[in-house]
């Protein structure tokens, strides 16, 4: 009798934090994501996708047309109006970590048809412009360390922390 | 016997033909028509991306191996007054707020133009524009006469004032030497985090940069300014604003600055060659019967 009433417990619990985020336990969607593949200067991010998803809803704010949703700029609507879901959704999986190397700038010419993803901006621009950009709509944090804390070479290149000028402020008489 | 006027007539028919044949000869290579080097790279600043982090200065002085800073470079009290590119910082932010808009940042270093200012000023040849777009310069023959800091339209080469035995000029050298030449972006674009500047070829840059405008009419000034400015320039910019609010002058000339002087300086051979021979011949004609007979008559038979 006991053990019956824990099961209806657990299973009602279960039930709930089903409904609370259903489309992440639904599909194997992550519910916290590291991004931490290019950090250098900061540590890497612990991203709450869950609550993103929540707060959100529509995937292809972040995910374009890769995760099957409506697009609506008319640039993308020419081709995926209808492409459906890709096999690969993730950041990293179409913005180039080294954007520039001689490499990828040759990929970018070369691609057929040369007019689309012309212009695609890199990981760590794709980063941060989605989601500093809608922070800013959203009212949301979007100082640098509100995200990712600075590390310690990060403090080194900047000058900050322990790193700081031994006498600040003697700046303002040296402007020519 | 050729009387005084028909040798003034021949003398000035002759000049005429003299300067329109060099008139013909310099349109030939002309200045401004050199559009650059064909592989050259370049840099184009999305003034609407930038938050103003001042990470490109942070990973400039890195690069660049300047001295410390007065102030850390997350210090944003620096954006209180503007300032300019020294000897120890070879790029700024700038903050510029924009009535009824955002406020927008600017990040100024070297433009490297295609036909440089400085280059064309500086008397010992110590500037380079290499075929991957930088414009360098070589300290070693540099004797510090600060010319080119007078002939750059963007006021740009810094001076190192501060050091007495040696003081040299300074700036952006596109980080030729330990990136540019192995095809690798400058420090700058490569640490920024909202990629307001996007490296590459200059002509696929000026492609990406009327394409972004084509796309959203609404957010860019219908403009790359670098694109014609003084003969073009290799570092480019789009902007929401009039490029005047953000201290980019608007009103530069598409000529490059080279033209302003190269009719004045091509017209110095003509005039030490001909014009010596031209008086020498109309004082000889004009004193040759000086003192024989009355020169008189003759006089006020020309001023009729």
């Amino acid at each position: 009798m006991y053990a019956v009433k824990r099961q209806m417990v657990m299973a009602a619990v279960g039930a709930m934090v089903m409904l609370v985020s259903s489309i992440c336990f639904g599909s194997g969607i992550p519910d916290r994501i590291t991004i931490n593949s290019i950090q250098k200067y900061y540590d890497g991010v612990d991203f709450n996708h869950a609550a993103h998803i929540n707060n959100l809803k529509d995937c292809g704010l972040c995910h374009h047309h890769t995760t099957g949703a409506q697009v609506s700029d008319p640039n993308c609507v020419r081709c995926h109006k209808n492409s459906g879901a890709q096999a690969v959704v993730s950041c990293k999986g179409c913005h180039s970590s080294t954007p520039f190397s001689p490499e990828e700038l040759k990929r970018q010419k070369d691609q057929h048809p040369p007019i689309y993803h012309m212009d695609k901006v890199g990981l760590k621009g794709a980063y941060h412009l989605g989601c500093v950009g809608c922070h800013q709509k959203m009212g949301a944090p979007t100082g640098c360390e509100d995200c990712h804390k600075r590390n310690d070479s990060g403090n080194g290149i900047f000058h900050s922390g322990t790193y700081a000028p031994k006498t600040p402020g003697k700046a303002k008489s040296s402007h020519h | 016997m050729i009387d005084r006027r028909d040798f003034l007539k021949g003398c000035l028919a002759c000049s005429v033909t003299a300067a329109s044949i060099s008139v013909v000869g310099k349109d030939a290579f002309a200045a401004g028509s050199f559009e650059g080097y064909p592989d050259a790279m370049g840099v184009l600043v999305d003034l609407t991306r930038c938050v103003g982090c001042r990470s490109c200065e942070a990973a400039c002085n890195n690069e660049q191996k300047l001295p410390d800073p007065d102030l850390p470079f997350d210090d944003q009290s620096v954006f209180k007054e503007e300032r300019r590119t020294t000897d120890k910082a070879y790029t700024v932010v700038n903050k510029y707020e924009i009535a009824d808009k955002d406020t927008l940042f600017r990040k100024m270093q070297c433009n490297h133009c295609n036909e440089p200012a400085c280059l064309t000023s500086c008397f010992v040849n110590a500037y380079t524009k290499t075929k991957e777009g930088a414009v360098i310069y070589n300290s070693k023959v540099c004797v510090g006469c600060r010319n080119c800091m007078i002939a750059c339209p963007f006021n740009i080469p810094a001076y190192s004032y501060s050091s007495p035995t040696n003081p040299l000029i300074k700036k952006c050298i596109f980080c030729y030497d330990t990136r540019l030449k192995n095809g690798r972006p400058p420090a700058c674009v490569e640490i920024c985090p909202q990629q307001v500047m996007t490296f590459g070829h200059r002509s696929d840059l000026l492609a990406i940069g009327h394409e972004r405008i084509k796309n959203d009419p609404a957010k860019y000034v219908n403009k790359v300014y670098g694109e014609k400015e003084v003969g073009g320039t290799s570092w480019m910019y789009l902007s929401s604003v009039d490029f005047d609010k953000v201290g980019l002058d608007n009103h530069m000339q598409n000529e490059p600055i080279i033209s302003n002087v190269k009719d004045f300086l091509g017209m110095v051979p003509m005039v030490l060659s001909i014009w010596p021979a031209l008086f020498t011949g109309i004082h000889l004609l004009a004193t040759k019967n000086k003192g024989e007979h009355g020169d008189h008559d003759h006089e006020e038979g020309d001023q009729q």
